[in-house]
């Protein structure tokens, strides 16, 4: 055996450790990837037997998903203007007006976005005070910080439910994202710290030293530094948001209801709708899958508060 | 807490114009620390009190009158609590074993570094990333009988008839399908701290085992498995809080049913807060649960700093 050889993995175990995790990755992505093909199919087409791989694409389930439709009957046939009132009518029925997916879907975007950008904020000024100055009780307060993400959300949820009715919040959209502010300030907290404490804090001297105040050096001299980790900080505050389903379930029904609470809801005629609510979990995820490729490098960050860093 | 050691020296705190250091410490934590105790800490407290009384969500109106432990008494009676923890734990055991054992396979494969590791890591990694609720719900669709994908794979690679088994339905599968759809989504997560920790042990000491003439078998569990372990174990506790709380996919996928096979600890804590509307008994149960992973949790956690300062 060659020096070389011993240390690293020898060439026949890397091809079969590289077949073995291909193949894992592609078995877990089929349910994914079925997901997306199940939108694209028609309603027969999505419950034949055997399961079909191959099938001609159509776009049925998205019409679905963002129309309400009835049955047709004789005396009203009209002409069919656009594509979409072409496919309804070719099932006999008629499009009566927008489905709910819509608003649901810009009430994920609303509160996702409130509730980042809220977070974000109130994280990064508290991380830089953790990170740069003597806090009284820092150590209590950041474990208290963490600690609120032990409670399962359900048990928090009765007390916030009987809070909400009382100051009128309950289903609105800034119940909501102060509910989820402050789910996710915890992560936000402990991520921003962990990327603010690996600035530098010569830079900061140097601009006060410079004249700048600590306000300004904070402003233009840390959260420039900070950019990235902000950024990334943000995608998983978003991200959670975006999934939340327990709060959403409990405290919202009509005005602010997610989608998550949405799309299991959604039934079709005769049985359930498959196609449309695989169009609908395909709006939903792949902004989700994106992000998730974006964010690769600080995924592991991420997912474990900063307590492991590559 | 080293570096709290080296914040800015007094004369030159001095000289700085604007607000003082502890002022703008105090002006970034406060909004934080506001929002959580608002939305965490008063809640948990206002819990602790309904606990101790018979209050209904339902009648806002009625009287409520102390009834000191009897809540916590009639739970820790209650036969139909002790079959929820009891799935709760069937669940928990299996789906960290299963997690445990593919996520370091996975991990350690993945660390051979064969060609196009980091693009393969990434596809294993979305699952994890989702909606638990709209992916959940999408696997009831791949388990139906008859025209579920999972059937007809499982019926194609064993030979049975696909509509002879119902992985949702029949009270001796149901707990399996929970536990494959977790140990599907959230897998990667192991994988990835355990990835983190195998590229954390220097080459050098696998060089000097090679020197010794120590057999890969050996260097395995004598070098590989302790400089993990540490990794592994943080990545069981994160999965363990979460999956002890664990209620979105559960529910969309099961709904605790059939029967309350699948009924977790969260889902049936739903049920007595939000559909039976017993919400003092409801709050003493979540205490009970809060205190149950918390104190597992920091149990769990001295046992982890054990390992690490070996």
């Amino acid at each position: 055996m060659s020096s070389a050889a011993v240390i690293g993995p020898s060439r026949r175990l890397k091809w079969i450790a590289g077949l073995l995790v291909v193949l894992y990755a592609l078995i877990t992505l089929v349910p994914l990837l079925w997901i997306i093909a199940t939108g694209f199919k028609t309603s027969p087409d999505s419950i034949a037997y055997p399961p079909k791989v191959f099938f001609e694409p159509s776009l049925e389930g998205y019409v679905n998903l963002f129309t309400t439709q009835t049955r047709q009957t004789a005396g009203a046939i009209a002409e069919p203007a656009t594509w979409y009132e072409r496919i309804v009518n070719g099932k006999g029925m008629v499009i009566t007006g927008p489905s709910r997916f819509g608003e649901r879907f810009m009430n994920s975007v609303i509160i996702g976005f409130g509730s980042t950008f809220l977070s974000v904020f109130l994280g990064t000024l508290s991380a830089y005070a953790f990170s740069r100055y003597r806090v009284p009780l820092k150590d209590d307060l950041m474990f208290f910080i963490l600690s609120t993400r032990m409670m399962p959300p359900i048990a928090v949820a009765i007390p916030i439910f009987l809070m909400f009715r009382s100051l009128g919040l309950s289903d609105t959209h800034a119940g909501m994202i102060l509910l989820y502010t402050a789910v996710n300030l915890s992560l936000a907290v402990w991520l921003l710290k962990g990327f603010i404490d690996e600035i530098p804090r010569e830079y900061e001297e140097a601009a006060l030293i410079d004249g700048y105040t600590r306000f300004q050096a904070f402003i233009k001299v840390v959260l420039p530094q900070a950019a990235t980790g902000i950024a990334s900080t943000a995608i998983f505050c978003l991200i959670f948001a975006w999934n939340e389903y327990a709060f959403a379930v409990l405290l919202t029904s009509g005005t602010a209801q997610t989608a998550p609470p949405f799309i299991p809801t959604i039934i079709g005629v005769g049985g359930r709708d498959w196609p449309a609510v695989a169009a609908g979990a395909t709006i939903f995820l792949v902004p989700v899958m994106v992000f998730t490729i974006v964010l690769r490098k600080h995924l592991l960050r991420g997912i474990t508060f900063g307590a492991v860093r590559k | 807490m080293d570096r709290a050691a080296r914040t800015t020296p007094p004369r030159m705190a001095r000289k700085i114009r604007g607000l003082s250091d502890r002022a703008i410490a105090w002006i970034f934590v406060a909004p934080t620390i506001f929002l959580l105790l608002a939305i965490n800490i008063f809640p948990l407290i206002w819990t602790i009190r309904l606990s101790f009384t018979d209050f209904r969500a339902n009648r806002p109106n009625a009287e409520v009158s102390w009834v000191g432990l009897r809540n916590y008494e009639r739970i820790l009676n209650d036969p139909e609590i002790w079959q929820t923890m009891q799935a709760t734990a069937h669940f928990l055991f299996w789906t960290l074993s299963f997690q445990v054992l593919i996520g370091f396979a996975l991990a350690w494969l993945i660390n051979a570094k064969f060609r196009g590791n980091n693009f393969w890591t990434t596809v294993i990694v979305l699952p994890m990333m989702l909606s638990p609720a709209v992916v959940g719900n999408f696997w009831t669709f791949l388990y139906q009988p008859q025209i579920g994908l999972f059937n007809y794979v499982v019926a194609f690679f064993s030979g049975t008839d696909p509509t002879s088994f119902s992985m949702i339905a029949e009270v001796a599968l149901a707990p399996w399908a929970i536990v494959i759809v977790d140990t599907w989504m959230w897998t990667p997560f192991v994988m990835l701290i355990c990835l983190a920790g195998l590229r954390s042990i220097p080459e050098s000491i696998y060089e000097a085992a090679e020197c010794d003439r120590a057999s890969k078998w050996r260097q395995f569990w004598t070098i590989t498995v302790p400089m993990v372990l540490p990794f592994l174990m943080l990545a069981v506790l994160f999965r363990g809080i979460e999956n002890f709380k664990m209620f979105d996919l559960v529910v969309q996928l099961t709904g605790g049913g059939p029967g309350s096979t699948t009924e977790l600890t969260s889902i049936n804590l739903k049920r007595e807060a939000f559909e039976k509307w017993r919400t003092g008994y409801a709050s003493a149960y979540a205490v009970i649960l809060f205190v149950t992973v918390f104190g597992l949790a920091s149990i769990y956690v001295k046992a982890m700093n054990k390992v690490k300062e070996r």
